[in-house]
C-alpha cells in the first residue's frame, strides 16, 4: 500500500494524490489530509531555524495502527505526504528519503514546463510514470 | 486514394482507431478553421493541407505522423510507405485531411504504420527540419541559444492544441528539463506539435529520432538513427509477407517504399548532417574545456602578420601545446618586454595559434592575424577556449615584470607618468625611501628608488620634475665620484636642476647611450615600483639605470638634449652645479611631501572605505536573514 499526496500552499489543497491499491482509496485521502496538520506542525516547529532546513525530509510524521505516515516539504512549503503500509517493515527511512528526493526531482521538472500553472492539478503523464515506478518498487 | 476502404486490421485493438479518428476529426476541424494569417506563419502549412487532398495520401500521411504508442500500433501490419509519407512531409498533411475523413482509411494505415520502426514516424525530414529551424530564429536568432519557456509556450499555445497536451508535449521535448528549448528540442517539440495536430497521439516518451543531439549524447542519437534507418530498411521486409495476403492496397506502396528508401538514405544524410551540426554545437557548448582547440572560431593568437609568419615557421600546430602556450605567452606577455621575451612570446602564440590554427577550418584567422599586437598579449593572458576573445584580463601589471632592467621600467615609468598622470600609481604604500648616506652607492641607489618611488606614487606633476632626477643621476654618478654625501631630494633636485642645463646630463648619457640603448628602446611605458625594489640592489645596477635614464631623458627629450659632451664635461657641468639644485629642490622637496601625503591620505581613505564596504555587506546580510526568519515565523497562508 502505497498512497502519495502533493499539496501546495497556501490553502493545502491537494495538485497529486495516487494510491496504489485503489481500494479503500477514500480513506487513504483522510488520512494524508489529516497528515497536513502534523506536517504544518512540523514546519511550524522547525519556523525559528534556518530556511534550509525546510527543505528536510520530515520523517515520520505519525504511525497508526496499520500504516505510517511520512512527510516531506520544500522551499516553496510543497508538501509530500506518504502513507506506507505498516506491514511493510522493509521500507526503511532511506529508501522513504529517496523516493521523497524522486518526488521532488520529479516536481521540478513539472515545474519547469512552461504550460504548468503553479496550482493546477498535475497531469504529467513523466510524473505519473514516475510515481508508478516508485510505487511498483514498494509494492 | 490508394487505400481499400475498410480492411478489418490483423490485429489492430478496436480502441485507437477511435481515438484516431477522434483526433483527426478535431484536428482537421481545426486546421480548416485555422486562419491563415492568424497563428502567423508557423501554421501555413497546414493551413495550405487544408484545400488539398491528394489521392494517395493515407499512405503518405500514416508512415509520416508517428503511431502514438507503439503498443497501439504493434498489431499493425508493417507500413511500407511510411517512409515515403516521412518523405513527402509536405504533400502528406493535405493527405492528412484525406486520411481523416476516411475512417477506413484509418486502419490501413495503421497496419501501414506498424511496419516502419517505431522511430520512424518520428524522423523529421529536411523541409520540416528547415521549417522548424527558421521558426526557430524567428523566436531566437542565434541558432545555439535557447528560447525561454515563455516564449516557447506563446509559441505552442498559438497551434491551439489544449493546453494539457502542449504540457505533455514540453514534458517530452526538453530533454534536459531546463525550462529551455534548444534548437533539438524546438524541433522535436515543433515536430509533436504537427504529429498532434494531423491527429496522432503523443508517444509516453520521446522518439528516439526526435530526441535533442546532446553532446554527451551523441553516440546514442547516433544509434537511435541508426536503428531508425535500419527499422527503414527492414520495414520492406517485413511489409511484403504481412501485408500481400490482406492488404492488396499496399503492394502499391512498395514502389512508394523504393522511393522513400532514398528519402532514408537522404535521411541518414541528414542525420550525419545533423551530427556534423551537432559536433559543430558540442564545440561551442560551453561544457568542454577543451573546446578551445577544436573550436571553430579560435583566439587569435598571432598579434600581427609579421607574428604570422613566424608562426607558420614554426609551426608545431600541437594542440597539447595550447595548454602551456598560454602559460608561455603569459609571462612575457607584457608590452615593455625586450625583444627577446616578445619573441618568446610570440613563438608561444604562434604556436597556440597554430594550434588553434590547425583545429579551425572556419577560422578567420588571417584576418585576426593582422589584429594588433595587444590582441594577442590579451590573448595569451586568457584560457583558450573563449569563444570570443575576451577583453583582455588585466595585464600583468609591467610594473611587475622583471624582465627588462628595472631601471629601464623605472625610467619609463617616469616618462608615461608624464603622459598619464594617474597611471604611474602603484602600491601607493611604498614608502619615501629612508635616506642612508653612506657612500655613492646607496645614494645612487636611492636615487634611483626615490625616483622610482616618486615616479610611482607621485602625480604627473611630479613627474616632470622626475625626468630632471635623471639628469640628476648622472649628477649623481658626478656625485659618486666626488663621494658627495647629498639626500634623495637634494639629488633630485639637483637633477631637475641639471636636467635643465641638461646638455651635460644628456651627452654623459649618450656615452652610456650605447649600453642603455638597447634596454631603453625596450623599455614598456608600463611602470613598476622595481626601482623601489632595486633600493637594495648593489651599486653596480645603479649605474645603470643612471645610465639608462639618461638614455631615457636623451629619447624623452631628444630635442631638447644633445649628445655630444663627454662624461668629463658633464663632470665639470655636474661639480659646478651642486648648490643651485639645492634651492630649487626645496620647492620640489615640498611638493613631493605633499604629495606623500596626499598619497596616505589616500590610502587611508581606501582602507576606511573598504572597512565601511564590508560592514555594509554584513549589515546587509543580517537584514537578509532577519527577513527570512520573519518570512518563516509568518503563518504558512501568507507564503
Amino acid at each position: 500500500v502505497l498512497v502519495s499526496l502533493i499539496c501546495s500552499p497556501p490553502q493545502n489543497y491537494p495538485l497529486y494524490i495516487r494510491s496504489v491499491p485503489t481500494e479503500n482509496e477514500l480513506k487513504f485521502h483522510y488520512t494524508v489530509h489529516t497528515s497536513l496538520d502534523v506536517v504544518d506542525e512540523k514546519i511550524s516547529a522547525m519556523g525559528k531555524a534556518l530556511v534550509d532546513q525546510r527543505e528536510l525530509y520530515l520523517g515520520l510524521l505519525y504511525p497508526t495502527e496499520d500504516y505510517k505516515v511520512y512527510g516531506y516539504v520544500t522551499n516553496s512549503k510543497v508538501k509530500f505526504v506518504m502513507v506506507v503500509d505498516s506491514s511493510n517493515t522493509a521500507l526503511r527511512d532511506n529508501e522513504i528519503r529517496s523516493m521523497f528526493r524522486k518526488l521532488h526531482n520529479s516536481y521540478t521538472d513539472i515545474m519547469c514546463n512552461p504550460f504548468y500553472n503553479p496550482g493546477d492539478r498535475i497531469h504529467s503523464r513523466a510524473f505519473d510514470n514516475t510515481v508508478n515506478s516508485m510505487m511498483m518498487q514498494v509494492c | 486514394e490508394s487505400t481499400s476502404p475498410v480492411v478489418s486490421p490483423q490485429q489492430s485493438p478496436p480502441t485507437s482507431p477511435h481515438t484516431w479518428r477522434k483526433h483527426n476529426r478535431h484536428p482537421s476541424g481545426g486546421n480548416n478553421e485555422r486562419p491563415l494569417a492568424g497563428p502567423g506563419p508557423f501554421w501555413a502549412p497546414f493551413s495550405e493541407a487544408q484545400p488539398g487532398s491528394s489521392t494517395s495520401s493515407d499512405p503518405i500521411w500514416s508512415g509520416h505522423s508517428p503511431p502514438p504508442h507503439q503498443e497501439n500500433w504493434v498489431s499493425f501490419a508493417d507500413t511500407p510507405p511510411t517512409s515515403a509519407l516521412l518523405a513527402m512531409h509536405p504533400a502528406s498533411v493535405q493527405d492528412q485531411t484525406t486520411v481523416r475523413t476516411v475512417a477506413s482509411a484509418t486502419t490501413t494505415n495503421e497496419i501501414r504504420r506498424q511496419s516502419s520502426s517505431y522511430d520512424d514516424p518520428w524522423k523529421i525530414t529536411d523541409e520540416q527540419r528547415q521549417y522548424y529551424v527558421n521558426q526557430f530564429k524567428t523566436i531566437q536568432p542565434d541558432l545555439n541559444g535557447f528560447i525561454p519557456g515563455s516564449a516557447a509556450k506563446e509559441f505552442f499555445t498559438k497551434s491551439k492544441l489544449p493546453i494539457l497536451e502542449l504540457s505533455h508535449i514540453w514534458e517530452l521535448s526538453d530533454f534536459d528539463k531546463d525550462g529551455a528549448l534548444t534548437l533539438d528540442e524546438f524541433c522535436a517539440a515543433f515536430h509533436l506539435v504537427v504529429a498532434r495536430k494531423n491527429g496522432y497521439d503523443l508517444p509516453e516518451k520521446l522518439p528516439e529520432s526526435l530526441m535533442p543531439k546532446l553532446i554527451d549524447l551523441e553516440d546514442s542519437t547516433e544509434v537511435g538513427e541508426q536503428t531508425g534507418e535500419v527499422g527503414y530498411s527492414s520495414s520492406p521486409a517485413e511489409a511484403p509477407p504481412s501485408k500481400s495476403p490482406s492488404m492488396p492496397s499496399l503492394n502499391q506502396t512498395w514502389p512508394e517504399l523504393n522511393q522513400s528508401s532514398e528519402q532514408w538514405e537522404t535521411f541518414s544524410e541528414r542525420s550525419s548532417s545533423s551530427q556534423t551540426l551537432t559536433q559543430f554545437d558540442s564545440n561551442i557548448a560551453p561544457a568542454d574545456p577543451d573546446t578551445a582547440i577544436v573550436h571553430p572560431v579560435p583566439i587569435r593568437m598571432t598579434p600581427s602578420k609579421i607574428h604570422m609568419q613566424e608562426m607558420e615557421l614554426k609551426r608545431t600546430g600541437s594542440d597539447h601545446t595550447n595548454p602551456t602556450s598560454p602559460l608561455l605567452v603569459k609571462p612575457p606577455d607584457l608590452p615593455e618586454e625586450n625583444k627577446m621575451s616578445s619573441s618568446v612570446k610570440y613563438t608561444a602564440g604562434n604556436t597556440v595559434t597554430d594550434g588553434y590554427s590547425s583545429s579551425d577550418s572556419y577560422a578567420s584567422d588571417p584576418e585576426q592575424i593582422g589584429s594588433t599586437v595587444t590582441r594577442q598579449r590579451s590573448h595569451s593572458g586568457t584560457s583558450p577556449d573563449n569563444a570570443a576573445p575576451p577583453p583582455p584580463p588585466p595585464r600583468p601589471h609591467p610594473s611587475h615584470s622583471r624582465s627588462s632592467s628595472l631601471d629601464m621600467n623605472r625610467s619609463f615609468s617616469v616618462t608615461p607618468g608624464q603622459q598619464q598622470p594617474g597611471v604611474v600609481a602603484y602600491p601607493p604604500a611604498v614608502p619615501p625611501r629612508p635616506q642612508p648616506s653612506q657612500g655613492a652607492g646607496p645614494h645612487v641607489h636611492r636615487p634611483v628608488d626615490a625616483e622610482g618611488l616618486i615616479a610611482h606614487t607621485s602625480t604627473s606633476p611630479q613627474q616632470i620634475p622626475e625626468q630632471p632626477n635623471f639628469a640628476d643621476f648622472s649628477q649623481f654618478e658626478a656625485f659618486a665620484v666626488s663621494g658627495v654625501n647629498k639626500e634623495e631630494e637634494d639629488e633630485i633636485e639637483t637633477h631637475s636642476e641639471v636636467l635643465q642645463v641638461e646638455k651635460p646630463s644628456d651627452s654623459a648619457s649618450s656615452l652610456r647611450g650605447a649600453k642603455a640603448d638597447g634596454r631603453v628602446e625596450e623599455k614598456a611605458p608600463a611602470t613598476v615600483p622595481t626601482s623601489a625594489g632595486k633600493g637594495t640592489t648593489p651599486l653596480a645596477p645603479p649605474p645603470k639605470p643612471i645610465r639608462r635614464r639618461l638614455k631615457s631623458e636623451d629619447e624623452l627629450r631628444p630635442e631638447a638634449e644633445e649628445h655630444t659632451q663627454k662624461t668629463g664635461v658633464i663632470a665639470a657641468v655636474l661639480a659646478s652645479q651642486p648648490s643651485i639644485p639645492r634651492s630649487v629642490g626645496k620647492d620640489k622637496k615640498a611638493i613631493q611631501a605633499s604629495i606623500r601625503r596626499n598619497k596616505e591620505t589616500n590610502t587611508v581613505l581606501a582602507r576606511l572605505n573598504s572597512e565601511l564596504q564590508q560592514q555594509l555587506k554584513d549589515v546587509l546580510e543580517e537584514r537578509i536573514s532577519l527577513e527570512v526568519q520573519l518570512e518563516q515565523l509568518r503563518p504558512f497562508s501568507h507564503l
